[in-house]
Formats: C-alpha cells, sequence, structure tokens
C-alpha cells in the first residue's frame, strides 16, 4: 500500500487533514496546536502543498492518536466558517443523509 | 533482530551471506536460494553447517534433493500479510519429509505465532524484542485446533470422536 | 441449528482473549495501525466513514432465538439500537467503539456467535440456503457440511493470508438461493449413482470490480473428499494467486488467467498428494456434526387447518400469505420470509426492539430458529399453518409484514456512501425512493419478481451485477452518477447484467426505473413473463430506447 505521504499531492483550494479518533473511530480534523478536534471548524486550514504535506506528516506520525488520515477539501464560506468539500465529508461531518431506523 | 529456538530466544550461530559475499573457512551459513543451487557441492562439503534461505515465489520442490543435507531451511514473509511460506512450509515438513530446522524470517510477528508453529516452523527471527519475549505465552493460546496438519496436534474432529468412544465404552 | 460444545466454545473465548489483547496493545501504541489493521479485519472490524464497523457472522444463516436476542442486545448496549443484515449472512453494527470490542465479542462468545473472518484475506462465512433442512425437495441439509466447511476453515494455519477474501456457499436444492455462482467455491450438492452424497464443485465466481460466473471445476466430489478438495483449491490459490494488484488477487483472476483446464489440472495434481490423509473424512465425523444440529419435534398437523381458512377472508392477510409464506417439507407447516424491507426504510436493517421481538416469535411460533438470507431478509423456518394467522398480525405491528418479499421493493442494497468508506455514491436514498414510487402492493404484484440491487461502489457489495436491475453508483466530477444494468441473475442460472446505456444523476434513478418497468409491462408477452426473461427474450434495445428516447 502506498502510505499516504507518497501520494502525489495536487492542492489548489483550501484542504484540512482528518482521520478517525483511533479508539472510538469518531471523524477529527487535525488542528493547527498539533492535536485532534472532532468540531470542523477547529481544523487547520493548509492552501499549497507544502503545507498539506507538513500537517499530514504530523498526523500521520500519531499513529495512536487517530487513524487513516487524509487531506479533504473544505470551503470557506463568507463568514469564514469552513466547510466541507464534497458530499463524502459533508457526510462525515453530519452523518447519514437518511433517517436512521432508531 | 532476536531468534527464538526452542521456545526461547537463542543466539543465531548462522551468518547470512549475500549472493556474493565470499565464502568464510568454517561457521554456519544461510545461503540465499540462488547461489545455494549454483554451488550446492562446494557449499555441501565444507565444514560447518549450512541452511539455505529460500523466497516464497520459488517451487519449494526443487529444494528436495539437498533436504537431508541441510541444517535450517529459512521461509521468508515479505510482510506478514503474504501467507505463501506457510504453505511452502507444510509442504516440506507434511510432504517431503523435511525434519531439519524450519526457521521464519521477514515480518514475523507475535500474532503469526501460533499459525506458523502449526505449519511447522521452529525457529523464529523476530522482528521485535517484546514478541519475543512473550513467545511461550503467545504459543499457547490456543487449546482448540480444527483442521490436521503435521504438528501433530489432535484437532477438534478428532478429539470428538475420542469423546464419543469413550462414553460409548459404559453403555 | 448447531449446537456448540466445549471444544467450539473454548475456542470462541480463546479467540476474544487473544483480540483483548490485540486491541490494548493497539491502544497502547504498541501496535501500529499498519499492523493491526489486519487482525481487527480477521475479526470482523473496518473503519467506516462514521466510526469503526463490527459485522458478525452468522454462519448458514441460522439463528436461535437467544442469540438473536443478544445480537439486539449488542446493537442497544455498544452500538446505536440497531443493526443491518448483509448479502453474506452477517450482521454489521455501524458505531462501535474500538474499545468496546472486546466485551461486545466476550458478549457474543457467550451464545456462540463469533466475528471470526468476517473480513481479511482469508476464508469468510460460510453461507447456505436460508431455507436449508426445510425447503422441500432438498437433497439434505446442506448446513452439516456448512459447519463442517466453517470449522476446517477457522483459524486455518496456512490460508489465514491468502492473496485476497475467499468466500464459500453451499446449496442442496435445485433452486439456488445461496448465490454459489458468484462465489470463490461455490458448492451443489448432489447425490452419485450409488447415492452418495458429493458436490459439483465450481470456482472463480465473483463481483466486484471484474465480475465471473463460476466455473464448475468437477463434476462430482465425494463428500468424504471435500475438505482435501478444498485444501487442494486454497494451496493453488495461496501460492499462485496474484499478491501484486489487490484487484487482481481474487481467485477468480487466477482461473481467468490460467485457464479453467489449467487450473483444474494444478489443483487435481495437489488433490492426488493429500486426499487420502487425515482431511479425509469418515460418516461417524459427519454424523456427529449431525447430531449436533437440533431438529424440531414436528407434530402431524393439517395442511388446511381452520385458522388459515377463516383468516383466508381478510385480504391483508391473503396479501401477506401469498407473498411470504413458502412451502415447507412438513405439510402441516410453513415457511416464513420476513421482509426487511418496509417502504421507505433502510433495506436489510432491523431495530434491537424488532430482534427481541422476532426472537419471541421464533419462540412461540418457530421452535426458537430464525433465518438469514443473503436477500437481507429474516425467515422463520418452521410455522405451523395453523399459527400463521396470529404471527402474521405480531409482525405486522412491528412492521415486519411487508408483503413485497420477490418484488420491486424487495431491493438488495450496500449501505453506500452514507456509511462505507469505499463508497463513491449513495445506496440507500435510492432504495427508499424505489419503494416509495412502487409502494402500491396491486402494482408491485403486477409487475412480479423484479429484483433490484443497488451498489454504491466498484465493490458491488449491493451484486448490482446479478440484479434483474442493477444500479451502481459512482462518481463523476464531484457528483453521484448511476449506471443502470438488466438482465442479471444470481440464481442457477446466474447472468451478469447488460448496461443500458449513459449513467443517470441521482433525481434521476426512480424515474429511470420507472420507464424501464414501464416498458417491460408493455413488452411482456404475457402477464407470467417474468422481467429477466423479457430482458432475455428481447435485449436491452427496447428498454434502452424506452429510457434515452426522451432524455
Amino acid at each position: 500500500m502506498t502510505s499516504p505521504l507518497q501520494k502525489k499531492l495536487k492542492i489548489s483550494d483550501s484542504s484540512v487533514v482528518t482521520a478517525n479518533r483511533t479508539w472510538d473511530g469518531v471523524v477529527v480534523y487535525r488542528t493547527a496546536a498539533k492535536g485532534w478536534s472532532a468540531d470542523l471548524a477547529d481544523a487547520a486550514i493548509v492552501r499549497n502543498s507544502d503545507e498539506a504535506k507538513a500537517l499530514l506528516a504530523e498526523a500521520v506520525a500519531d499513529d495512536v492518536g487517530a487513524i487513516g488520515p487524509y487531506i479533504a477539501p473544505v470551503q470557506i464560506g463568507e463568514d469564514g466558517k469552513i466547510l466541507p468539500g464534497n458530499l463524502r465529508e459533508q457526510i462525515r461531518r453530519d452523518g447519514v443523509t437518511i433517517d436512521l431506523p432508531v | 533482530m532476536p531468534l527464538v529456538n526452542g521456545g526461547k530466544i537463542a543466539d543465531d550461530s548462522f551468518v547470512k551471506l549475500a549472493v556474493d559475499t565470499p565464502l568464510p573457512e568454517d561457521g554456519d551459513i544461510l545461503v540465499p536460494a540462488e547461489r545455494f543451487l549454483g554451488e550446492a557441492d562446494a557449499l555441501l562439503k565444507r565444514a560447518g553447517k549450512i541452511g539455505v534461505i529460500w523466497p516464497n515465489n520459488r517451487d519449494i520442490a526443487e529444494l528436495v534433493p539437498y533436504l537431508g543435507k541441510l541444517a535450517t531451511v529459512a521461509l521468508v514473509f515479505p510482510s506478514f500479510r503474504d501467507g505463501r511460506a506457510y504453505s511452502q512450509a507444510r509442504l516440506l515438513r507434511e510432504r517431503y519429509g523435511y525434519r531439519g530446522d524450519l526457521r521464519a524470517t521477514g515480518q514475523v510477528l507475535r500474532d503469526q505465532f501460533v499459525f506458523m508453529l502449526r505449519a511447522g516452523f521452529e525457529s523464529f527471527e523476530v522482528k521485535k524484542q517484546a514478541d519475543a519475549e512473550a513467545f511461550m505465552q503467545t504459543a499457547k493460546r490456543y487449546s482448540v485446533f480444527y483442521q490436521p496438519t503435521g504438528d501433530g496436534r489432535i484437532t477438534a474432529l478428532h478429539r470428538r470422536m475420542q469423546l464419543r468412544h469413550s462414553e460409548g465404552v459404559g453403555t | 441449528m448447531y449446537a456448540y460444545d466445549e471444544i467450539d466454545r473454548t475456542l470462541v473465548n480463546e479467540r476474544v482473549s487473544e483480540f483483548r489483547d490485540q486491541v490494548q496493545r493497539r491502544l497502547s501504541g504498541e501496535l501500529t495501525e499498519d499492523e493491526f489493521k489486519m487482525l481487527r479485519l480477521q475479526n470482523g472490524v473496518y473503519l467506516q466513514l462514521h466510526a469503526y464497523m463490527f459485522r458478525v457472522a452468522i454462519p448458514y444463516g441460522t439463528l436461535a432465538s437467544n442469540q438473536l436476542r443478544q445480537l439486539a442486545h449488542v446493537a442497544r448496549k455498544y452500538d446505536r439500537g440497531y443493526g443491518h443484515f448483509t448479502t453474506r449472512q452477517n450482521i454489521q453494527f455501524n458505531w462501535i467503539k474500538l474499545s468496546d470490542l472486546p466485551d461486545a465479542l466476550a458478549d457474543l462468545a457467550e451464545v456462540g456467535i463469533h466475528a471470526m473472518q468476517t473480513s481479511g484475506n482469508n476464508m469468510r462465512n460460510v453461507t447456505s440456503d436460508q431455507w436449508a433442512g426445510v425447503a422441500p425437495g432438498e437433497i439434505e441439509d446442506p448446513r452439516i457440511w456448512s459447519e463442517l466447511i466453517r470449522q476446517h476453515t477457522t483459524l486455518h494455519p496456512e490460508f489465514s493470508f491468502l492473496p485476497r477474501k475467499f468466500k464459500i456457499a453451499i446449496t442442496a436444492s435445485d433452486h439456488d438461493r445461496a448465490a454459489i455462482k458468484v462465489h470463490d467455491i461455490g458448492l451443489r450438492l448432489i447425490k452419485n449413482e450409488k447415492g452418495e452424497t458429493g458436490f459439483e464443485v465450481l470456482v472463480g465466481g465473483g463481483l466486484g470490480r471484474t465480475p465471473f460466473i463460476g466455473k464448475t471445476i468437477k463434476h462430482f466430489v465425494h463428500g468424504r473428499d471435500l475438505l482435501s478438495y478444498i485444501e487442494a483449491i486454497l494451496r493453488v490459490y495461496n501460492q499462485y494467486g496474484r499478491r501484486d494488484n489487490i484487484y487482481k488477487a481474487r481467485i477468480k483472476i487466477l482461473v481467468h488467467e490460467l485457464g479453467i483446464e489449467k487450473f483444474s489440472r494444478e489443483v487435481e495434481e495437489e488433490w492426488q498428494h493429500i486426499r487420502n490423509s487425515s482431511l479425509q473424512i469418515d460418516d461417524e465425523v459427519i454424523e456427529d456434526i449431525r447430531s449436533r444440529f437440533i431438529y424440531p419435534a414436528y407434530e402431524k398437523l393439517p395442511h388446511m387447518p381452520d385458522e388459515l381458512r377463516q383468516a383466508a377472508a381478510d385480504p391483508d392477510f391473503e396479501a401477506w400469505r401469498k407473498n411470504s409464506v413458502a412451502a415447507h417439507k412438513n405439510p402441516g407447516y410453513s415457511i416464513v420470509t420476513i421482509s426487511l424491507k418496509p417502504i421507505g426504510a433502510p433495506p436489510g436493517d432491523a431495530t434491537a426492539e424488532q430482534m427481541d421481538a422476532l426472537a419471541d416469535l421464533a419462540d412461540k411460533y418457530s421452535f426458537g430458529e430464525i433465518r438469514v438470507g443473503h436477500e437481507q431478509n429474516l425467515a422463520l423456518p418452521h410455522v405451523a399453518k395453523r399459527d400463521l394467522p396470529a404471527l402474521w398480525k405480531a409482525l405486522d405491528k412491528l412492521g415486519l409484514a411487508t408483503p413485497n418479499v420477490n418484488l420491486i421493493t424487495d431491493i438488495i442494497a450496500c449501505p453506500g456512501l452514507d456509511y462505507c468508506s469505499l463508497a463513491n455514491a449513495r445506496s440507500i436514498p435510492i432504495a427508499q425512493e424505489l419503494t416509495r414510487r412502487f409502494a402500491n402492493h396491486e402494482l408491485a404484484n403486477l409487475i412480479g419478481r423484479l429484483h433490484i440491487n443497488i451498489s454504491g461502489c466498484i465493490n458491488a457489495c449491493g451484486h448490482h451485477h446479478v440484479g434483474h436491475i442493477g444500479i451502481l453508483g459512482v462518481e463523476k466530477n464531484g457528483e453521484e452518477v448511476y449506471q443502470i444494468t438488466i438482465g442479471g441473475r444470481a440464481d442457477e442460472s446466474a447472468a451478469l447484467g447488460n448496461l443500458i446505456g449513459p449513467g443517470v444523476k441521482f433525481d434521476e434513478v426512480a424515474d429511470v426505473i420507472e420507464d424501464i418497468v414501464e416498458a417491460y409491462l408493455a413488452l411482456r408477452e404475457r402477464p407470467e413473463e417474468l422481467f429477466v426473461d423479457t430482458v432475455k427474450r428481447l435485449g436491452v434495445e427496447p428498454f434502452k430506447e424506452r429510457v434515452y428516447a426522451t432524455r
């Protein structure tokens, strides 16, 4: 398997690094304070490949904290709010798009 | 990398030779398959034990003519996820009757010890010290085995038959 | 059902304690994710979009009521109160914490349930006909053999790190409900001219990126040789299956690249070495396993009891009976399929409350036994006909009496992008919308047997290739697009569907399916001609024309 650090990076828009927390699987985002947060609003924003690589490398190094880190696109709203950049990330942040059976 | 042999961490008397390392006068050596097949006669004549490192994508049957003269066969797990050497090990033990040492090399981790033992390995170049130290404890993790292999452990099916017959005695 | 003995229980408990140690080493950082991933997969633990997903095996689809109650307990205690039945006789929980998993497994082990090898590159849960042991005309109960294989493949010392996953399915009926032709090994139980039990062995079937229908590798393998023959296939695969490319690593690719003749010669050669070994099964072993399957003590009951005659006046009951009740080998009894496809709900989901209530109903009406089928429905396999009206009332109260089994709203769907980290598009909302469009029972009945299968990506967990109508979600320029095939089937006449044309958008899928169905209703020769037969007779063209003429 290609390590996430070896993959080619082409970052043109704002991005974040996201993963799932190891002990419970919850979706988390890498913060500027070198930690993880379950709130996208806390995510560190990267705007080019070098920044993205550096943030990802830091995230990969924290293998005990979270698993499967990768770079995900985000959009920055007019109010500065961070929004998921695609449907997959929207579902990861907000949950399933359907009503749960319970 | 610690070697576990006979269930205990042991010294490795073997020196691994590359394809082009000059042959030492004496001492125990482990030789890559290619070199071994090329220089078998010369290698087998020298003093010291000889073992071969056999890759997992080469037919193990090629080794059959030499099995009686080998002190060890080292099979390779390039990654613990690549399970080809389990088949090679069972073939060596169960089909070709190899009785010498069978060594697991490569990414050898604690969580595969039981599978390896069952396939016929008896020495292990273990990646992590902690895993090597936990060998005995890990090897005893399971007491039930469903499949017959050459390791002689009694299978669940067999044990049930024994139970049936022993119960049947009194009736 | 099969009752574990002390030996089986010990193994499962040993497995739980091993996994507990592995999880602890992972959480402490002693194991990296790279080292741990395969270990968790081999215990049924995936990482999905929102959380870990936990897949539990229901071998050959047979569950006891106390086991179903324990699944409900796991759903409630460790998850969010529901579970999802899959196409391979497993149940999945979507929100479980890694730190809770050892306890969840220990709870399941108490009732003889495990999650071993429900993922990973090893031999997966052995599946079978959900009507095994009760279907009229069945040659013999295939679960005896399924259990034999389950044991043999569990923690196999040679085949736990195969090139890729490996799935085995068994049927013993003419009508194949186990989809054996799309499995790595498919086994059809047959008798030889001496009346001895054996198997036609198929190999190399599978869906996913490169779908293949399995090919017969041997027309008759005697029952006593079953394990050695399977072992020979696996040994050839373990050594020669491709490991350089995950998409080419399944046995179907090896069979395809070598050709079935060469592949079968390799297997034959290997088999000759091992067929007379300790792998040979004597009758006593089979008898021992058979003796631990508990069969109900059926009563001699009328095949048309008064209760049934009276209930026939209720059209709702009759609609359900005609749809969901099937003939049993014992004329006083029936097999009742329980649709997990209520209109507007995610296919295959059941809540903890429903599971508990079903377990009670199974105790009351089905000798405590429940079955799980690959169509993501459940069944009560031994219901006395006199009990059908009472059972129907109870099921209806639980929302489990939708009379749509085998109809257009009985949709197979994978979890899709709502849950799955591999998915490219959503599956469940498509299924939900389709069930709403065809909610009218008279309409669904008029259409007749029609299987819609939906997958949210090329890995084909929703079996779209073999749906009468198959829907495959892909992603194109950031949008969900759905490719539609028709004419596939998963039974004894298994075939892959054909694409009707360019993909359609999320919002258009239901309209397109309506068009296809309208075209079928206009084109069929007579009402008995099933959709899939009309497609076989006429090909894709008329349907394509209908769908794309106005688009």
